[in-house]
């Protein structure tokens, strides 16, 4: 059995027999589109026919157990995953409309449409002014002014401004775990980017540091699409409007997180949020 | 019934104490007797040597009379050695360790370069020598200019700075470089401004080692001829010149000649000595300094 679903322009075909995202409708435009994906480390598929299409100005939620591949695919979208040799792709992922698998899509324009936020928080071992300096300096800007501002306005969008305006000079390794990620987030802030890709962004801080960045990431979702790799279900649950479901490197169940938490249509998908298993 | 029986426990633990202190002891042993051998050498080179360091001795030319003598053409010699040195192996072995660490593919290539860069790093230093002899000597006609010493001792210490360098960005954290690619950095940005100086600290240890390991030689100089003649001093890299290790070499061996030349070699071992350990203590406190906290 097949059916179409419009989403925005596009018409994709999803077979429901074999469990495939199931129906997600919406007028939303669409940041990223994902068809047919595989994707082998050597000879482990890790990633298998993925569809998926991510929504502008929306968190999508990646949840799944260990080793399911949710990190994998959130770097397939900035294609960090090719920083691992043996790393093969095949089916084609659009952003805006642009196919970003192949070689004429430059990485360093991709990643920098294309934030990223790392598990564990890791800034440079350099000032807080030069972490998040960096990015626009690499990025070609030199005058002093324009990088001040930016150093001012990324850690305000990152709400992290008013703790650290006045040792902005100090090595950042001074900061909490906490405040590291916030400023991981304000660092990425700093190339202005579309989409802000975190993968677990929270499992390395405490439940305070934790409730200060999901916060963060609702305010940021007013200008950004989030997705965001969580292990945590309550989390996905708070934050999160969509939800995709990875098991075995496949997209099990994709919905809003509501329905995904209330009413999911797959078996596996209730099992794993119930926490039978995972 | 339970596995780790309390009583038998209790029996074997006197002879599990024993084993235990006796290692403590043998390994003490053979760190008092190092220390004794290291010492016993000092203070023979210190009785012989420091009552004829002066600044006369420091500051004088070199001269066949054993009481008017001076090192201060070695001085310069190792000077000018290490001019040549520190630049050469600094920027080959540090773009050696870039490319095989950074950029080569790990495959077969790799890591055949790799086993012979270590193997390099135990060949004896005398074939070194001759290398240069041949090379910058005779081939590049050199002659046994302060260049040629140096490229020659080059040689010799680059492997070791090669192999450090690339330890030192080996310990890079990954997560530092995924940060910086992460932003759209190109690979040269991300090693220029993120690795290169999370390396440094390393690099910059590992390269002064070589240094120090580079002024004592002195088997290879010998092969290509560098002599103690009563030479000027070296101006510069040009120049012929004569070398710290060189001078205790000749003096030695002429030692059964006259026997001042026994006390003017201790003397200079001394002075040998203390720029080394000055040159280790640099390494030490750099390594310290920049105690790496990620
Ligand atoms: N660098 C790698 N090399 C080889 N296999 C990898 C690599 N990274 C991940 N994998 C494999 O790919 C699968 C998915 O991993 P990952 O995406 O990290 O899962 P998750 O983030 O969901 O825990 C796992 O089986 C893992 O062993
Ligand atoms: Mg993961």
């Amino acid at each position: 059995m097949s059916v179409s679903i419009a989403k925005g322009n596009t018409n994709v075909k999803i077979d429901t027999t074999v469990m495939q995202p199931t129906a997600v409708n919406s007028d939303k435009k669409v940041v990223f589109d994902t068809k047919d994906l595989n994707l082998w480390y050597g000879d482990t598929h890790a990633l298998k026919d993925i569809n998926l299409p991510i929504y502008e100005k929306e968190v999508t939620a990646i949840i799944g157990p260990s080793g399911c591949g949710k990190s994998t695919y959130l770097k397939t979208l900035n294609r960090m995953v090719e920083l691992v040799p043996s790393v093969r792709t095949s089916g084609v992922i659009t952003y805006n409309g642009r196919e970003i698998l192949s070689k004429s899509f430059k990485v360093e324009e991709l990643r920098t449409r294309v934030g990223m936020v790392f598990q564990k928080p890791n800034p440079f071992p350099k000032s807080i002014y030069d972490n998040i300096a960096y990015g626009p300096k690499i990025h070609g800007i030199r005058n002093k002014k324009i990088i001040d501002e930016i150093v001012e306005k990324s850690l305000r969008g990152a709400y992290i401004w008013d703790e650290v305006k006045d040792r902005l000079k100090e090595n950042a390794y001074g900061l909490s775990g906490g405040q590291q990620q916030r400023l991981c987030i304000a660092r990425t802030l700093a190339i202005e980017p579309d989409v802000i890709l975190m993968d677990e962004p929270t499992s390395a801080l405490d439940p305070k540091s934790t409730h200060k960045i999901e916060d963060l990431i609702q305010e940021l979702k007013q200008d950004y699409s989030i997705v965001i790799v969580t292990h945590n279900m309550q989390q996905a649950a708070r934050i999160s409007d969509r939800t995709a479901f990875f098991l075995n490197g496949e997209v099990v169940e994709y919905d809003h997180t509501d329905t995904i938490f209330t009413n999911p249509s797959d078996m596996r998908t209730e099992d794993y949020i119930s926490g039978r298993f995972g | 019934m339970k596995y780790v029986d309390v009583t038998q426990v209790q029996k074997r633990m006197n002879g599990r104490i024993l084993k235990n202190n006796s290692f403590k002891v043998l390994f003490l042993l053979a760190t008092i007797f190092g220390l004794i051998v290291l010492g016993v050498l000092i203070a023979q080179v210190l009785t012989d040597g420091l009552s004829w360091i002066n600044w006369d001795f420091i500051s004088g030319k070199l001269s066949t009379d054993a009481n008017r003598a001076g090192i201060m053409g070695a001085i310069l010699g190792t000077f000018w050695v290490m001019v040549v040195v520190a630049p050469v192996t600094l920027i080959i072995g540090i773009g050696s360790a870039i490319y095989l660490e950074l950029y080569a593919k790990k495959g077969r290539v790799q890591s055949f370069i790799q086993t012979n860069i270590a193997n390099l790093a135990g060949v004896p230093s005398i074939v070194y020598g001759i290398l240069g002899l041949t090379i910058f000597v005779r081939a590049l006609d050199f002659g046994n200019i302060v260049l040629a010493g140096g490229l020659t001792l080059s040689l010799l210490v680059l492997p070791i700075v090669i192999v450090a360098a690339q330890e030192a960005i080996r310990s890079v954290p990954q997560h530092l470089s995924e940060a910086s690619y992460g932003m759209g950095a190109t690979k040269w940005q991300t090693i220029k401004n993120i690795i290169l100086p999370a390396a440094l600290p390393g690099i910059l240890t590992g390269a002064i080692l070589a240094l120090s390991r580079a002024i004592g030689e002195t088997a290879p100089l010998t092969v290509i001829g560098i002599p103690a003649l009563l030479i000027p001093f070296p101006g510069g890299i040009f120049d012929k010149f004569t070398a710290l290790p060189m001078q205790i070499y000749y003096w030695t061996l002429d030692s059964s000649l006259v026997e001042e030349y026994a006390n003017l070699a201790a003397a200079t071992i001394v002075v040998l000595l203390l720029l080394l350990f000055i040159l280790n203590s640099t390494a030490i406190i750099i390594r310290n300094k920049f105690q790496q906290r990620y």
